[in-house]
């Protein structure tokens, strides 16, 4: 067999290693960004009227087209704005000193060949800082999945109320089985309103029927009105332009936020790209989705995230989708919402220059659930990350729009989420859902956890509140019956809400105080440092106090119940020893006072026995010392040693770091270094007193070495070991001698 | 942090002419609610197209002041011309007649857009009498 490179057996084995990867094929639609064989920017206006998009004449184009140039396309600007090279507009998106209204207006006259060119001038910081100006509204949200396999009511009324806990807005749920949406919907409606008023909800299932909830006020919103880049993924879809338009319409005619869905690789998927890039199809859809007069878009990949993944620039690329939303001065509703690779280091890069620039959704769904339950498919992000990412924005200082809401406060929304939904159904006559069904949903980490006893229950239900034309009013009104006061209030005030229109506006979200932020109420003003969206102290503090934040009182009252392994009773000043096989031990000054255990789990006495039993069996006689003037481990060492009748002394700090070292050498020379202290044992501890007993009596030991570890053993315990150092600090004194100890071990 | 401007909700009114300050809870118990007074006005859609095109959102100003006009269609009305404009689904006269019975109704800007569907959908062959498949071009 042909010799190999061992590693890359190793390599293979990695989770990124499954990920697919193909060449770039143009003709096929997998390339990123345009190339010359894309459909190249033109306009031409004869009396108003558009005759010519992007190379082609009125007599060729296609419904997506023909839509466009009807209503998507701006005349009074057009020549304006079709004059600006490329380039130069690219320049300006990342220009602070061009405000960002200027290049809405000018976007107003780009055709989508045009705007997909203009992004594809930008790199990645570049297209981060474009984002960073251009998004429309000022605050940023999130929004969630909540799914179970079971749509399980009780589950997901508790997880949409943890959902609005952590700090999501917007609360998205499909079903696996279609005749369950009435019911999954009117699960987290009353689970979004617990806790926090305002949360908006939508329910993502076939358009018709998707309609049909929100127009009984079992929804307020909806994003999965799919749009395509080419006409025959369009009709696959089995819509039209003119559908879509009129879908569009019929939402706002019931006062429902609605934007639409599109994203690079869903031609491609379906066989339909015809020959174009994927920014060029995704532009026309964004067009499409500005001439339809949809609030918003949700894109960057979406289900076809991975596709785009497989190509050169392809997270460039779902990046810039966003970035072309936010030009039309529309809401970015971003991705993020797909699993795009087995490798957490891929999903995070791709996921990463979105929380920094900030969005106006920065997730189209982040799996607040666990991954296997999230019936839109894992997210990129799940449940399961959640700590990561409240951590990974307390590491950045931006605002990833979620907390750490308290495990109390969790259980609390789910238990009353669990109850109110339960009681709902039981006012409506939809079904019993027993106290311990409740029990079990508030206490489940997935649905994984729940039994599947009744199968027809959830479907009973459903058909129940679509054949009584149930509503949030019906709804409200059992909250308020059942005692869910607060809970029927808040149905009522998204209601008013949505009365009055405001809910509508482009990027409109209810924080949680109820005001509507919009791009008309809170626009994204962002000019450069020290302007724009900010940290307030109280969001500052908020984002610090994430669920693993140690607590030093907790490690002091750690140490202290070690107390007791060894007593180490303080005999005088020490002095230079006599005793030619004399190894001296220093330990650190809080050693066996105020710290009492070390890093790998033993008690210091533990340890310290360990090395005068070394010492001893090495052959030579150990005295132990205090060293009180330093902290330092080498010094520690050092000082010890110059005190060795032998010259050879041993350091140990309390939290386990130890060496050998020598009279003569440097404080940051010595013999032996153990310095991964967390990962030492017994057997470590004696051996290193047995090489400094071979050393003191003139051998030459094998060195001992530092066991192999791939942890990340700093991220681990340096938290940790900050407050054990304090700790020493506080027990050292400047200049002060040595002290001669004797040991005494209970036993 | 934001300055969020909240219009008043007792200038805004329902379709049923209930002021929006009305729906509470209190009117909730007392069981006065009707669905009609949670549901958008055609007069505040107006007012919010208005803005909206105060605003540049031109398209989405037309957007709205459709649904201003849909105000006044039932659901199940609404569903059926959404079903009737999906493509391979209905014939050229089946889609100027929609358009006839809307303008009829005063919803004048929802049936321009229907007569415009029929147009592109008799030009590129997805009207239900025009092809029973998809035709080639819209494949290439």
């Amino acid at each position: 067999m042909a010799p190999r490179w061992h590693r890359l057996d190793l390599l293979d084995a990695r989770s990124g290693a499954l990920d697919g990867q193909l060449p770039a094929a143009p003709e096929e639609g997998l390339v990123a960004f345009p190339t010359p064989a894309d459909r190249q920017p033109s306009l031409r206006v004869e009396g108003g009227v558009v005759v010519e998009l992007d190379g082609r004449q009125a007599a060729e184009f296609d419904l997506i087209d023909r839509f466009i140039a009807a209503h998507g396309i701006d005349v009074d600007v057009a020549d304006e704005a079709m004059a600006v090279a490329s380039l130069d507009a690219a320049r300006m998106l990342v220009d602070l000193f061009v405000p960002r209204t200027d290049i809405h207006r000018l976007a107003r006259g780009w055709t989508p060949a045009k705007l997909a060119e203009i992004v594809g001038c930008l790199d990645a910081a570049e297209s981060i800082l474009a984002t960073r100006k251009m998004r429309v509204r000022r605050s940023p949200s999130i929004q969630a999945h909540v799914t179970n396999r079971l749509d399980d009511p009780a589950l997901l009324a508790a997880d949409a109320a943890t959902a609005v806990a952590f700090g999501f807005r917007e609360i998205e749920t499909t079903v696996p089985v279609a005749e369950h949406a009435a019911a999954a919907a009117l699960a987290i409606l009353i689970g979004s309103q617990v806790g926090v008023p305002g949360a908006i909800t939508q329910c993502a299932i076939e358009e018709a029927a998707e309609l049909d909830l929100g127009m009984r006020g079992l929804t307020t919103y909806a994003e999965t009105i799919s749009l395509y880049g080419t006409d025959s993924a369009f009709v696959d879809g089995d819509d039209t332009p003119w559908s879509k338009a009129f879908l569009t319409s019929a939402y706002a005619s019931r006062g429902l936020k609605m934007r639409v869905t599109s994203g690079a690789g869903a031609e491609v998927l379906m066989g339909a790209a015809e020959s174009s890039s994927m920014a060029s199809l995704e532009s026309r859809c964004v067009s499409l989705a500005w001439a339809i007069g949809a609030e918003g878009v949700q894109n960057g990949g979406i289900d076809g995230a991975s596709v785009a993944g497989s190509v050169p620039n392809g997270f460039r690329e779902l990046f810039a989708e966003n970035l072309m939303v936010m030009i039309r001065g529309l809401e970015s509703c971003s991705g993020n919402d797909t699993l795009v690779s087995e490798s957490d280091l891929r999903r995070m890069a791709r996921t990463m220059p979105t929380l920094l620039a900030g969005s106006d959704f920065l997730f189209s769904g982040f799996g607040s659930i666990l991954r296997h339950d999230n019936m839109f498919g894992p997210s990129n992000l799940n449940g399961d990350d959640l700590d990561d990412y409240l951590t990974i924005q307390r590491d950045w200082g931006f605002d990833g729009v979620l907390r750490w809401p308290g495990e109390e406060r969790i259980m609390s929304v789910r238990q009353r989420a669990a109850e109110a939904c339960a009681a709902v159904w039981y006012r409506l006559s939809l079904g019993l859902i027993p106290p311990g069904r409740v029990n079990d949903a508030v206490e489940a980490a997935s649905s994984r956890e729940l039994t599947e006893d009744e199968p027809h229950a959830v479907s009973d239900a459903a058909r129940t509140i679509l054949d009584e034309r149930i509503s949030v009013l019906d709804a409200a009104r059992a909250l308020l019956e059942a005692g869910y006061r607060p809970e029927a209030e808040a149905l009522l005030a998204v209601a008013r809400h949505r009365l009055s229109g405001e809910l509508l506006a482009p990027s409109a979200i209810l924080d949680e105080s109820l005001n509507v932020l919009s791009a008309y109420t809170d626009p994204n003003d962002y000019a450069g440092p020290g302007s724009g969206y900010r940290l307030s102290a109280a969001r500052e503090a908020e984002i610090a106090a994430t669920r693993n934040v140690l607590d030093p009182e907790v490690i002091r009252a750690e140490q202290a119940a070690s107390a007791g392994s060894v007593e180490l009773v303080e005999v005088g000043e020490a002095a230079v020893g006599v005793d030619a096989s004399e190894v001296v031990v220093g330990v650190s000054p809080a050693f066996g006072l105020s710290l009492h255990r070390t890093l790998c789990g033993l008690t210091v006495g533990e340890a310290l026995r360990e090395v005068l039993a070394g010492v001893a069996e090495g052959g030579a006689s150990a005295r132990v010392v205090r060293i009180v003037g330093t902290v330092d481990v080498g010094m520690i060492g050092l000082s010890a040693a110059r005190l060795a009748g032998s010259g050879i002394g041993i350091g140990l700090q309390s939290k386990g770091t130890a060496l050998i070292h020598r009279r003569d050498l440097k404080p940051l020379q010595n013999l032996e270094l153990y310095s991964v202290a967390p990962l030492l044992d017994r057997a470590a501890y004696r051996q290193l007193g047995r090489n400094a007993a071979e050393h003191a009596l003139g051998g030459r030991p094998v060195p001992v070495q530092n066991p192999y570890t791939d942890e990340a053993i700093t991220a681990r315990y340096h938290a940790r070991v900050v407050t054990l150092m304090r700790i020493e600090r506080a027990a050292s004194r400047a200049g002060a001698p040595a002290i001669d100890l004797e040991v005494r071990f209970d036993d | 942090m934001t300055e969020a401007t909240t219009r008043p909700a007792e200038v805004v009114t329902a379709r049923s002419g209930r002021p929006a300050s009305e729906v509470t809870v209190e009117a909730l118990a007392a069981g006065t609610l009707r669905t009609a007074d949670i549901m958008i006005s055609a007069d505040v859609l107006r007012t919010q197209a208005a803005q909206a095109r105060e605003h540049g959102y031109g398209p989405f100003a037309d957007n709205l002041e459709r649904a201003a006009e849909m105000t006044d269609l039932p659901d199940d009305e609404i569903l059926t011309i959404y079903e009737a404009l999906r493509p391979f689904r209905s014939t050229r006269s089946e889609l100027d007649a929609i358009a006839d019975r809307m303008e009829t109704a005063g919803a004048v800007r929802c049936a321009a857009l229907v007569r415009e569907a029929a147009d592109a959908y008799a030009a590129r062959g997805v009207l239900r009498d025009g092809s029973a498949a998809i035709p080639p071009d819209l494949g290439s």
